[in-house]
């Protein structure tokens, strides 16, 4: 389609350089029509609640009519015992999902580029749980993880260890959760990693070869600093998917043994099924804070680590 | 010497990811074909008989075929909350990526946040109930098409970065401009992002848990991923069907797998990277 290029060059040539420095030709190529659809189906479908849901979280609500209660919800949500673990729990699932998915990706990553026959393989095993249903592997591990005839428990007794009941007990629902979250995504963060160590240029690699450096010293001075914008798109993914999880805690625990493994949007779910509406908007509202305050200053602190490259 | 430490680092290596990550799914199809008092172990015996046959049409059969409306549900609301997404999300694309100014800068901002904030639930209901779209499919629809519009527009902004705007000069002196200029001249040069975003969004949308539990309550518009998850409570003395059922929900991402697993990865770090 560019075939006659020579031609129509010549006269857009300034424009090239400026994009929108526009005569009314110029601009009407670009109509802000474009835009409707997806604007129209964004605003009403997801803005015009995410704003309404200020309002909503200040009332009592029956989703016919509500009664401006002020700031109530959100002091329930922060005095009750029951809900306030929600804030906690939602916190280290966060962190203990996106530190595992960082150590192990980055070790998956370095593995499945250094010259193993199988990595092929071995790619696809990894990467294959991201796309199978939540529903499905809460449910498989839940099998697998029951105290006296699931597997894990099995396996652990012959090395003679006598393993929880890793659901059922309040002290290990949660990580045991976590755990299986790791399992479904590290394949995401494996990718990316690839991705980003394929992407360094091997002068480096053969740098360090001259100067005698080993295998160590290859990953410490290079893959780990230069492998940084994957890190980064690492934490940031999955921090935003842990402070928001829902699927997993809600098919494994659904929130127990009693409220003990519940997080934000699982007591936003409770809350909602309860017909306290007003109390589970408060909670999606505490939920943005909550995803805001992390996600933002997370993105321009690591933003502001990105090693030019 | 060095080859066999290689050859050993390997062998442990292919055992340990073996085990992790291969154990869940040979649970899965093992108990799929079970009998009912086997499963009922949930362990990792060769099947003693295998009514693989039996337990497919027991579980078609579930509840009065619940499950095979329940993979109509998903196929529509799939096909065409993708279709919508790849029309709108490479349009705004286009013009975000073409036009600077302060609508632009607008959108891009309500993109990130798209990207980052989560849905609020409630409000969500109410709206749709305003419209009479709350427990119906073209709700859900709309649904799954604006949560994952933020993504989609990033992907095509990135691609179409790349395609060089004398192409829209040169279709502009023939009188193309606008919609025209996008179906005609742009849109077919998006095809290999139109190829991963198809792949992306179909699997979070087939695979989309929490947006059916919520907004299509109830049997009619049911997805397979809330049959599923209705089953599991039902089902809890029948684990082989339980497993059938997984079985059977995890066909369609493994044949995407199997035929475009590298679209989709790309897709996935393209995505990522950007974001």
């Amino acid at each position: 389609m560019t075939r006659q290029d020579a031609g129509p060059r010549s006269g857009p040539g300034p424009a090239l350089a400026r994009p929108p420095a526009g005569p009314a030709k110029r601009r009407s190529a670009y109509p802000y029509a474009l835009y409707l659809p997806a604007a129209v189906v964004y605003l009403v479908i997801f803005l015009v609640p995410t704003v309404m849901a200020f309002y909503f979280a200040l009332t009592r609500w029956t989703l016919f009519d509500s009664t401006f209660v002020g700031l109530d919800n959100f002091r329930d949500f922060l005095s009750e015992q029951n809900l306030r673990i929600g804030f906690t729990n939602t916190l280290f699932y966060a962190v203990v999902t996106s530190g595992l998915k960082v150590v192990l990706g980055l070790l998956l990553g370095v593995l499945l580029t250094s010259k193993l026959r199988l990595r092929g393989f071995l790619r696809s095993v990894v990467f294959f749980p991201v796309l199978v249903s939540t529903v499905a592997v809460g449910i498989t591990f839940s099998a697998l993880l029951r105290p006296d005839t699931g597997l894990v428990n099995k396996a652990l007794a012959v090395v003679g260890i006598d393993g929880p009941d890793w659901l059922g007990d309040a002290g290990t629902a949660l990580l045991s959760v976590a755990l299986v979250d790791v399992w479904k995504g590290v394949g995401i963060a494996t990718v990316i990693y690839i991705a980003g160590i394929l992407s360094i240029p091997r002068d480096y690699y053969q740098a360090v070869a001259v100067d005698g450096g080993g295998a160590w010293h290859r990953f410490r001075h290079v893959t780990l600093p230069l492998s940084w914008p994957a890190t980064y798109s690492v934490i940031i993914l999955s921090f935003i998917g842990g402070l928001r999880s829902f699927d997993l805690i809600w098919t494994m625990t659904r929130g127990g043994p009693g409220f003990t493994s519940d997080t934000i949007a699982s007591i936003i779910y409770k809350q909602y099924q309860a017909g306290f509406f007003g109390l589970s908007t408060a909670g999606n509202v505490l939920l943005f804070v909550v995803v805001t305050a992390i996600v933002v200053p997370l993105n321009y602190f690591l933003g502001k680590r990105q090693v030019p490259a | 010497m060095t080859a066999l430490r290689r050859l050993g680092a390997e062998a442990i290596a292919l055992v340990l990811a073996g085990v992790i990550f291969l154990i869940p799914f040979a649970l899965m199809l093992l108990t799929a074909v079970k009998d009912q008092t086997q499963a009922t172990d949930l362990d990792f015996a060769w099947p003693a008989n295998w009514p693989i046959v039996q337990n497919f049409v027991d579980v078609i059969q579930a509840r009065d075929y619940v499950l095979l409306r329940a993979y109509v549900n998903s196929t529509v609301l799939t096909v065409a909350s993708v279709v919508l997404i790849v029309v709108f999300a490479s349009m705004a694309a286009f013009v975000l990526q073409r036009r600077t100014g302060k609508l632009g800068s607008v959108a891009n901002f309500l993109v990130l946040t798209g990207l980052i904030i989560p849905p609020a639930i409630v409000p969500t209901i109410w709206l749709l109930q305003a419209l009479g779209l709350f427990k119906t499919l073209p709700g859900l629809i709309l649904i799954e098409v604006a949560f994952h519009m933020a993504y989609s527009v990033l992907l095509f902004r990135a691609f179409i970065a790349a395609i060089p705007r004398e192409l829209d000069e040169a279709a502009q002196i023939d009188g193309c401009t606008g919609l025209a200029l996008f179906f005609r001249v742009i849109f077919p040069l998006l095809k290999p992002v139109t190829i991963t975003v198809v792949l992306t969004t179909s699997v979070a949308i087939f695979n989309d848990f929490v947006n059916p539990l919520y907004f299509t309550p109830g049997d009619d518009n049911a997805t397979v991923q809330v049959t599923l998850y209705n089953f599991q409570s039902q089902y809890n003395t029948q684990w082989n069907l339980l497993f059938m059922d997984i079985v059977l929900i995890t066909i369609p991402p493994l044949l995407l797998f199997i035929f475009f697993n590298r679209k989709i990865v790309a897709g996935m770090t393209a995505g990522a990277i950007k974001g």
